[in-house]
């Protein structure tokens, strides 16, 4: 599965990420409450349930369709085979980006890990005197709590993705890699925008939408530094390409006279005809348009005075655990992955909490496949767990990133490592042991059958699991295996 | 045509008299049924409890007990959920034993695509008429072996009316040992599917696995909706057909 000629280890990190890498900040949630957390969603806010469901069955629905136009398994294809051939030669990509970035005029930088990346931010906001920024949407801005940095060095960030501002708003993080409001409801929203723009509290979203737009202009038209994501870097043309459909990230990357750019080491294409196809796929994956209502090629600062485009163009890329992640076996094919968020949309499991149960800045199926080997397995515990292998992440992924099949890895790679609870190992294994002989396995399970309808059964640990929230069935009376020895008419 | 019974371990101990009913569908249609008395479990659970090691002891059995059966042309289970197992993932994981596993793995059959597709049959009889049913495609039968439209040709070949349930190709919540360890996420994914489940007869599926998920959540929450496996409503439908 692997690409074929991986180059060395040393070749694909960063070229000058020499400094010894910083953990993440600790987020305020953790993985490991991802039981507690789930549960607490589903029995104490089912408004969270019921916004997420009815959020994503519409993404995913549009999705399908999407997809259905056109011949999506060669467009998944084709998207799989150019993220593979980037992934098996990023030390020389990487390289090819710099230069043509530089030569559009963009400063460079690399960042090794998260507080590398937060301390080039606030360096570059501070040589600009920056006392304002504007932010566009960007996970990676979350992975490294760029936010707090920037807030602790006395900028002042206003989030203008719609979504992103609501959350900032309430203290919240995103619980979508798309759609990060999307387990809020329109009558949240309203009483939110009520108590803090001044708005009616029966205002229709139109409205609501109006009254962020007139405060966020100001934001924009005063701005010293405008921060994005990437949705793709284009190496041979150095083309920094970011999809929207609201128009901030446009007026983000061309008001303030300073962009930054974070982008995570992987997020390089190769051409800029790569560029027209992963622009459509990751559209329809995402949201299920043609193509997003924007796209944005920054190509460099203005060439000379006058001209658009800011003065300064800034790129950070970031590695914060991806090269660790491309040498592993199997996990290197989640660096594929083009942050559309299909996964999630397609995902029953993240359907009914949204993504803050996960713990996680990515939530949701990618995430319990990306975080392991971003922040560590015993880390990431229990969220290769959290799934019920459906399948269908794996089927809505524009990258074709065999979710399921991973989620499979992390957690042998769990159990080698004795993450996992130990009474649930030994009930496993001992079924196991049984398996291989049919004499005692009838007799095992025979037991296990009438022990688990009885009263008694409680007691057991994954049985008092399943009777907690389902009646459990009466076995059958007598075994199929009896009824085949009396004769079957 | 001489066929292996995989019974799978919830059949066996929780729908019997399904696998019962797959028996006698399977003579009906002509087929010799042999049931091979030492099978267990096909692995599942270890393999997606990450129990690697486990899963390959487990299908290695499964490959040795069903490769002693002479001049077996098919092995079929009323599991997609299993059958999968069998036909995606023990060839994989086999080892040493990759050969013997592939060759099991082809000629397993989930029992409707068996039907459909190996013995060409899409009508059964009138025995499902004036029955409105609703289908849950289970996961892995779905996803993993494509069947997206076997279930649904029997049961319309027997009479039946197979009612639009948006929800039908969700995933139930059941997941093994997901079920337990997040009992409160899987049953709230059992309830999105009852609660837009369809006015029916009854709730039609080829899973055990899926069907002890549902029906259990039902039960619990006192609602009224009746389940069915397929194998008993495909021998239903061919009651009346000629013999």
């Amino acid at each position: 599965m692997a690409p074929g000629a991986l180059p060395a280890a040393s070749g694909r990190t960063a070229p000058s990420a020499s400094a010894a890498s910083s953990p993440p900040p600790r987020p305020a949630t953790r993985p490991g409450d991802y039981a507690a957390r789930s549960r607490r969603i589903i029995e104490e806010t089912p408004e969270v349930r019921e916004a997420v469901t009815d959020a994503t069955l519409l993404f995913d629905r549009k999705r399908r369709s999407a997809y259905a136009e056109i011949e999506s398994e060669t467009w998944r294809r084709w998207a799989e085979g150019v993220k593979n051939h980037v992934l098996a030669r990023l030390d020389h990509y990487l390289m090819e980006a710099e230069a043509r970035l530089t030569a559009n005029g963009a400063h460079v930088h690399w960042a090794a890990g998260a507080r590398e990346a937060q301390e080039i931010v606030t360096a570059v906001a501070a040589g600009a005197s920056a006392r304002t920024v504007v932010k566009g949407k960007s996970m990676v801005s979350e992975e490294i709590a760029l936010n707090e940095a920037l807030e602790e060095a006395g900028v002042k960030v206003f989030e203008t993705d719609l979504g992103e501002y609501v959350l900032q708003l309430l203290g919240e993080s995103p619980s979508h890699i798309v759609g990060p409001a999307i387990h809020k409801n329109l009558e949240q929203v309203q009483r939110l925008f009520a108590q803090r723009l001044g708005t009616s509290p029966g205002d229709h979203p139109d409205a609501l939408a109006r009254a962020a737009r007139d405060l966020l202009r100001d934001a924009f038209t005063s701005a010293d530094v405008g921060i994005t994501g990437a949705n793709f870097v284009v190496a041979e043309t150095g083309t920094v390409a970011l999809v929207e459909n609201e128009g901030n990230i446009r007026l983000a990357t061309s008001l303030p006279r300073v962009h930054i750019v974070l982008a995570g080491i992987e997020r390089l294409l190769p051409r800029l005809s790569d560029l027209a196809g992963f622009l459509q796929l990751t559209a329809r994956a995402a949201t299920g348009q043609p193509l997003s209502c924007f796209v944005t090629l920054v190509q460099g600062p203005a060439s000379a005075p006058g001209d658009d485009g800011p003065e300064e163009v800034h790129v950070v890329f970031l590695d914060n655990g991806r090269t660790s992640v491309l040498e592993h076996e199997h996990a290197w094919q989640t660096l594929r992955c083009v942050r559309c968020g299909a996964c999630l949309n397609a995902c029953p499991v993240y359907r009914q909490t949204g993504g803050h149960a996960y713990g996680s800045v990515y939530s949701g199926p990618i995430g319990a496949v990306l975080d392991p080997g971003r922040v560590g397995l015993r880390e990431a515990m229990p969220l290769p767990f959290a799934s019920s292998l459906c399948g269908a992440c794996g089927d809505a992924c524009p990258v074709r990133i065999p979710i399921p099949e991973l989620l499979v890895r992390w957690r042998e790679e769990a159990q080698e490592a004795g993450l996992t609870p130990k009474t649930e190992r030994a009930a496993l294994s001992a079924l196991a042991g049984a398996a291989t002989r049919p004499r005692l396995f009838q007799a095992a399970a025979r037991a296990a059958t009438r022990f688990g309808a009885s009263r008694a059964g409680r007691a057991l640990p994954m049985l008092g699991a399943w009777r907690r929230k389902r009646t459990l069935p009466r076995p059958s009376r007598p075994t199929f295996r009896e009824l085949w020895r009396e004769g079957i008419e | 045509m001489k066929v292996a019974l995989f019974v799978t371990c919830l059949a066996e101990r929780y729908f019997a008299a399904a696998a019962a009913d797959a028996v006698r569908l399977l003579r009906r249609l002509g087929c010799e049924v042999v049931f091979p008395e030492d099978q267990t479990c096909c692995g599942q659970p270890a393999h997606t409890a990450g129990l690697a090691a486990d899963a390959r002891e487990m299908a290695g059995h499964a490959v040795r007990v069903f490769a002693r059966v002479a001049d077996c042309d098919a092995v079929v289970a009323p599991s997609g959920s299993c059958a999968a197992m069998v036909k995606k993932v023990f060839p994989e994981i086999a080892g040493t034993g990759r050969a013997a596993a592939a060759e099991l793995a082809g000629k397993t059959y989930e029992l409707a695509e068996f039907v459909v597709r190996r013995l060409g049959v899409e009508r059964l009889g009138t025995g499902l008429a004036g029955r409105r049913v609703a289908l849950h495609h289970g996961c892995h039968g779905l996803r993993e072996l494509g069947l997206d439209r076997e279930a649904r040709t029997l049961l319309e070949g027997s009479g039946a009316e197979v009612v639009p349930w948006d929800a039908d190709r969700e995933c139930c919540g059941f997941g093994g040992l997901f079920a337990v360890k997040f009992p409160e996420v899987s049953a709230a994914m059992a309830d999105r599917k009852l609660d837009c489940a369809p006015e029916a007869d009854c709730i039609v599926s080829g899973d055990p696995g899926c069907l002890l998920q549902m029906e259990g959540r039902t039960k619990a929450r006192g609602l009224g909706a009746e389940f069915m496996h397929l194998a008993t409503a495909l021998w239903q439908g061919v009651a009346d057909a000629p013999q």
